[in-house]
């Protein structure tokens, strides 16, 4: 069985943002710069089904400019047999992402793919879905637990009332969510070993996808400030104000 | 009818913040259409058709639309979209995993999480988990969108009563079957709709502990909410995280106890009217966005809480 990992470089989740004076986006200059979050959950997820022998290959791959090369390296370190830059400029929108990975598919014929549920810059949460769509492929998305077996996946959402259980036909693609597992940090012998890896690259004309954006943004601006507000001294004093002042509990 | 709304319900009313979306797609034309879907829809069409500036209810009825696989819906909905320019739902979790689906067979790039219109083909979304806003124009003659809920009021009942219609039901896609829930379920109020949300982190220490949250939630008519720490150390299900991956809610007053603030949690809480924040360590972050901050350990903080709260408000309390 062969799953493809789907992984996204994006400002590090440490990292306070701010917004650039110009407006046209967030400073990334000199900023910290990580996989996304979630990506690195579905690249665990992958590893191990390849532990467990369910899995004989995993594919990561990245769409982007030559700095992605660095997250696709994480995930060789991780432990991905394959790793696949396919070039293309920075910032591209979730349908263009989802038919590069369809591009892959239709190349690759997995069984599985795994991707991140959202990015964490953006927050569109639309790949895997859309890539689901394309493929017309089963999905699951917010994926908190995961069960492969020869022809189907039984998966578990985390939906806003609770869990939800599938069970889908594969080909499909999952989308992790954060309690699914906890990714290794890479040992320094597979980093090194990572490092002299040879990538495999294709370009994103190469595959006929076309990458002009959608949406436009006009502007990007900080969000508007809080008054400041009072440290109070005692529980009396909180529920007096939340009472008297705030009027906010009866 | 220019506008449709995917309208996400429980079998009997429509969600709270699907009654948003509607109200989001009052500000795009003056009357829109909703789309239900689901294995038996009277009561929850009768209720859509009394809400205010709907035109038409449109009803999908199938045994394989019972519960909202995206296989399944989303090319009900794609089958309806050549009539309008917006398609909308809530972005909650049914709309966030149906509508890229819906986006992507249209060829569409859909714009997540919408807290703001500005005409009909500009919105504001929020980016970062919220730490900036992006005003963006979609070049798509057909938009598909979902709606932040805290960021429209949901659409109360109008005076009119709106037409029922029947369309069809795409076939069922085979793909996926549905083996169930496990919902934590309670009798609180809605995390998504409460006035007040009580909130616990890590600092509560233990499963017992936040039973003390819950205690005061249930005392205050309140939503129990909780980060993602909270989750993780399993005092409380999935389902009341709050923040940049969880709910994001908007009470009237927001209670954070024993939370110290990630951006990542903040995300999802940080436009409630009235925050107010009990941690013992005077530095936590939250402390920056809370409106009434008190440093003290949140045990005896909790138990006097209760004490206070049990006590009869003063008739001659100072007044705002």
């Amino acid at each position: 069985m062969k799953v493809v990992v789907g992984v996204k470089r994006v400002v590090d989740a440490y990292v306070k943002i701010r917004v650039r004076s110009d407006g046209q986006g967030v400073e990334t200059a000199n900023t910290k710069m990580s996989m996304n979050p979630f990506d690195e959950i579905a690249t665990e997820a992958a590893v191990r089904l390849l532990e467990s022998g369910i899995v004989d290959e995993v594919l990561a791959v990245s769409v982007g400019p030559d700095s992605v090369q660095e997250q696709l390296r994480t995930c060789l370190a991780m432990g991905a047999n394959r790793a696949l830059q396919i070039s293309a400029e920075p910032d591209l929108e979730p349908l263009v992402i989802a038919r590069a990975l369809q591009a892959v598919c239709q190349r690759e014929s997995p069984d599985l793919v795994l991707l991140g549920k959202q990015a964490i810059d953006d927050d569109c949460n639309q790949t895997g879905q859309m890539l689901a769509a394309l493929q017309g492929w089963a999905q699951a998305t917010s994926v908190s637990g995961l069960e492969v077996s020869q022809d189907h996946v039984r998966a578990t959402r985390e939906i806003d009332t609770g869990l939800e259980q599938l069970r889908l036909t594969l080909p499909a693609v999952i989308s992790v969510d954060l309690r699914l597992n906890d990714p290794r940090y890479p040992r320094l012998p597979d980093i090194m070993k990572a490092k002299r890896a040879t990538l495999e690259t294709l370009t994103l004309e190469s595959l006929g996808v076309d990458s002009t954006p959608r949406l436009e943004t006009l502007e990007v601006t900080e969000p508007p400030r809080r008054k400041p507000g009072v440290r109070v001294a005692t529980v009396a004093e909180l529920v007096d104000r939340l009472r008297n002042e705030a009027g906010v509990i009866p | 009818m220019t506008v449709l709304i995917f309208g996400i319900h429980d079998g009997d009313q429509l969600t709270p913040a699907s009654r948003s979306a509607i109200t989001c797609g009052l500000q795009l034309a003056d009357r829109v259409d909703v789309l239900l879907m689901g294995a038996e829809c009277q009561s929850v069409a009768n209720e859509a058709a009394s809400l205010d500036g709907v035109a038409r209810v449109l009803v999908a009825q199938a045994e394989h639309l019972s519960e909202p696989l995206a296989e399944n819906m989303a090319p009900v909905i794609q089958g309806l979209a050549s009539e309008y320019i917006w398609v909308l739902a809530a972005a909650d979790s049914a709309g966030k995993n149906v509508m890229p689906r819906v986006a992507a067979a249209l060829g569409v790039q859909q714009i997540s999480d919408i807290v703001a219109v500005i005409d009909g083909e500009t919105f504001v979304r929020p980016i970062y988990a919220g730490n900036a806003l992006a005003r963006v124009r979609t070049r798509d003659a057909q938009r598909v969108i979902t709606v932040r809920s805290t960021a429209f009021a949901p659409v109360a009942p109008g005076d009119q009563v709106a037409s029922i219609e029947f369309v069809e039901a795409a076939g069922d896609s085979g793909l996926v079957e549905h083996h169930g829930y496990r919902l934590s379920g309670g009798d609180g109020p809605d995390l998504g709709s409460a006035d007040i949300v009580v909130s616990g982190g890590r600092g509560v220490g233990s499963a017992e502990n936040f039973a003390l949250i819950n205690r005061l939630a249930e005392r205050l008519n309140a939503a129990v909410g909780a980060s993602r720490a909270a989750v993780d150390a399993g005092y409380v299900p999935n389902d009341h995280q709050v923040g940049q991956t969880g709910r994001v809610v908007a009470p009237a007053l927001y209670l954070a106890v024993g939370i110290s603030g990630a951006i990542q949690h903040l995300a999802g809480m940080k436009e409630s009217r009235v925050i107010a924040a009990i941690n013992s360590d005077p530095e936590a972050p939250i402390f920056d966005l809370a409106d009434y901050g008190l440093v003290q350990d949140l045990m005896s903080a909790l138990e006097e809480l209760e004490h206070t709260l049990a006590e009869t408000p003063s008739p001659l309390g100072k007044s705002a």
